[in-house]
């Protein structure tokens, strides 16, 4: 719908303010869903309804009757809020986004603009791009980005070179990935086929229909799916991958149960509640704000110290499975290393090591670090593209994945 | 048997202590507050630092009987709430059948109490011949979510819902003290019914106080060096610091190989009873457990 259809459906409001705030209604409702809030046609005729009953004595009012109508989620609320403010209360941001209606202005990258959140700032560029006086050349380029073939480019592309918005496109394929899990048997029973006679069952059974002596029902156990702990780098080196990287475990987080998430660079930091959030952005700023080592150096041995001290035995207690994800390039202790990976690979049920640098056809398991820590991994993969992350996908989901005993594994890869 | 309990941290304080439990004053208060206001006692802290002991310690002092579930993977409501015994059941319904008795009398007499058979948490609600009991949750990280889940009830009302029979309540509330080894996180929801605490190791003072109490016949030159060697060893950052049981467990070692004073061989003798992990082990036979008795000697020196 466009905004000119969808304004005439939005009822004139009472009072001074008259059309010019259904418009910006308009305008704050298509923010609003760019930005991430789900705000149907519906909700927008609603709000109006709502702002003409309740009045506009003051911005307050306004806020909360806005909330009301379109907030129907928590994690909703912080995007809520701050779109609101930036639109509805500070003068000049909300004369510069009636000014995007025109075509050659974009949202100036002031001090200001660059504290909002990243997809606000997206979603008043692209409104601007979506207005009627754009030339057609932009849209036509903006619809191009969206075609099959572009999405075939993207499964290669290294995710180190992608533009921004091919980098979003990553995100949204990321976040569609099936990332099932086959489950694993727990010592729970239930009734169902079996070899096991459910006892409970069968008297139950018996005591509904006496006369017909006692049918034998069996139980089965009940399954569950593995644990997973991601342990990813986000050293300098790492930069690109790790914020993809990510994205990919907040996928994960969604569609698993049990994900404990750690990120390290000089040190370990657990993000496993920043990432339960829903909604991508939200959690991703979590994170930020808890790790004060982004981009930084590594120190690979040191954290999986601290992680097999302070963590293994609270998040691996059930056959977990461990994601290594980190490039190996160790600048500390490679002995201490090699220790420390060998005690992570006894207590999870597999330890997956995913190296970014295995993209380059050549790589050879040369520096120190990975010679020490490859005898360890159950399996050695690449994440630096979609394609990667796929085959990762289903390797997760086969019932044992192609692993090998870490020790055969070693004999073939390393190169001595 | 009636009792009372205590009115005051410092009358909690007095009651551990005379059950041979040397607390700190945080525990102390934390069991207060639950004795007090009938709420369970959560108890958080590494393996070996005296969870479980509190727990018998309360029975003893309250002359309660203790009822102890320890958790395990899969622990479900079968194992620690009740079950239904099902031969009598089943022998219950032959007999029904050669009676030819109408079904409805017959589901209400195989649901009664006479087949049920009950289990710790059941048990800890309906004590026999006592007026409450004292309820340990042993290790509740070893079991799996769902079993929390179902504690949840138990924990807020002190009441069980059995389909069959319906809601079996407590006249007396039992005294619960939950422990966890922290192997997982506990859900909040169960964190939240409880007192908690940390249940962290002892200061060096209160470890000589509670080897004094438990072995009386170690010499108190000897108990010193044990204490300051184990404390220096929880300095270490080893990947399991010994807890107060290890700490008892190597004292009466020691005590049976006729050890007056620590020296390295010592130590390297006995060391199996301190530390429960290889990496430790080998790296304390080293050159550590050497430079480390050279120091507390040099400490106990210039303390005297």
């Amino acid at each position: 719908m466009t905004l000119s259809s969808e304004l005439r459906r939005v009822p004139r409001l009472p009072g001074t303010h008259g059309g010019q705030l259904a418009d910006n209604l308009m305008h704050f409702a298509r923010v609003l869903r760019e930005v991430g809030v789900p705000v149907g046609p519906g909700a927008v005729l609603r709000a109006a309804d709502a702002i003409g009953a309740v009045g506009l004595r003051s911005r307050s009012d306004l806020y909360w009757t806005l909330s009301a109508c379109f907030v129907s989620r928590r994690e909703h609320r912080p995007l809520f809020d701050q779109t609101f403010h930036v639109f509805w209360r500070n003068p000049q941001l909300l004369e510069r986004m009636m000014s995007m209606m025109l075509p050659q202005l974009r949202v100036p990258k002031s001090d200001e603009a660059d504290k909002l959140n990243q997809r606000l700032t997206d979603a008043l560029n692209a409104d601007a791009a979506d207005s009627r006086d754009v030339p057609e050349q932009e849209i036509v380029e903006h619809q191009s980005t969206l075609t099959w073939s572009d999405q075939e480019t993207l499964q290669d592309m290294d995710f180190e070179t992608m533009s921004q918005q091919e980098t979003r496109d990553a995100r949204r394929v990321i976040e569609q990935m099936d990332l099932g899990m086959p489950p694993q048997r727990t010592r729970r029973y239930r009734s169902g086929k079996g070899r096991e006679i459910d006892l409970r069952a069968s008297v139950r059974a018996a005591a509904r229909r006496p006369d017909c002596g006692i049918p034998l029902v069996t139980r089965q156990r009940r399954t569950r799916e593995p644990a997973i702990v991601a342990l990813c780098d986000i050293s300098g080196s790492m930069a690109q991958y790790s914020r993809m990287m990510l994205h990919f475990l907040h996928a994960l987080t969604r569609d698993q149960q049990r994900v404990h998430s750690f990120v390290f660079g000089t040190r370990l930091t657990n993000i496993t509640r920043a990432l339960a959030q829903r909604d991508v952005d939200e959690a991703l700023d979590t994170v930020s704000q808890q790790v004060c080592d982004w981009s930084g150096g590594t120190r690979i041995a040191d954290s999986l110290l601290r992680f097999n001290r302070d963590w293994s035995r609270r998040v691996m207690s059930q056959g977990a499975v461990v994601l290594l994800i980190t490039d190996g390039l160790e600048r500390d202790d490679s002995a201490l290393l090699a220790v420390e990976a060998a005690r992570l690979s006894r207590s999870c049920q597999r330890l997956i090591w995913l190296n970014p640098l295995l993209r380059y056809d050549k790589y050879q398991a040369l520096a120190q670090g990975a010679r020490a820590l490859l005898p360890h991994v159950s399996d050695f993969r690449s994440v630096h593209n979609l394609t990667a992350l796929d085959e990762l996908a289903a390797l997760l989901a086969s019932p044992r994945g192609n692993s090998m005993p870490p020790r055969r594994r070693a004999e073939l890869t390393v190169v001595k | 048997m009636s009792f009372s309990l205590p009115t005051t941290v410092d009358g909690t304080l007095a009651l551990l202590s005379a059950h041979e439990y040397v607390a700190d004053r945080a525990l102390a208060t934390a069991l207060f507050l639950s004795l007090k206001l009938g709420r369970p006692l959560f108890l958080e802290g590494d393996a070996g630092v005296g969870k479980t002991e509190i727990a018998k310690v309360v029975a003893a002092a309250t002359g309660s009987p203790l009822v102890r579930l320890q958790c395990y993977e899969g622990l479900d409501v079968s194992a620690a709430a009740y079950e239904w015994n099902y031969p009598a059941q089943m022998m219950e319904i032959r007999l029904a059948e050669a009676g030819q008795s109408d079904s409805d009398t017959l589901r209400e007499r195989l649901y009664s109490e006479r087949f049920l058979t009950r289990r710790p948490l059941l048990q800890a609600l309906q004590p026999d011949g006592a007026d409450r009991a004292v309820l340990l949750i042993d290790e509740l990280d070893r079991a799996d979510e769902p079993f929390e889940a179902f504690l949840l009830e138990v924990l807020s009302d002190f009441q069980m819902s059995i389909p069959e029979l319906g809601t079996v309540r407590s006249q007396q509330p039992p005294i619960v003290v939950v422990t966890s080894n922290r192997t997982r996180e506990i859900h909040d929801a169960i964190k939240r019914r409880c007192f908690y605490h940390w249940v962290d190791y002892p200061s060096a003072e209160r470890e000589r106080e509670i080897l004094r109490r438990k072995v009386p016949q170690l010499q108190d030159d000897l108990s010193r060096e044990i204490v300051a060697f184990v404390q220096s060893l929880r300095g270490l950052d080893l990947f399991k610091s010994p807890g107060v049981a290890e700490t008892l467990d190597w004292a009466h070692a020691l005590t049976q190989l006729d050890v007056v004073s620590l020296d390295p061989e010592v130590v390297d003798q006995s060391v199996g009873a301190l530390l429960k992990y290889q990496d430790d082990i080998a790296r304390l036979r080293g050159t550590e457990a050497a430079s480390l008795l050279e120091q507390i000697r040099m400490e106990m020196s210039r303390d005297q």
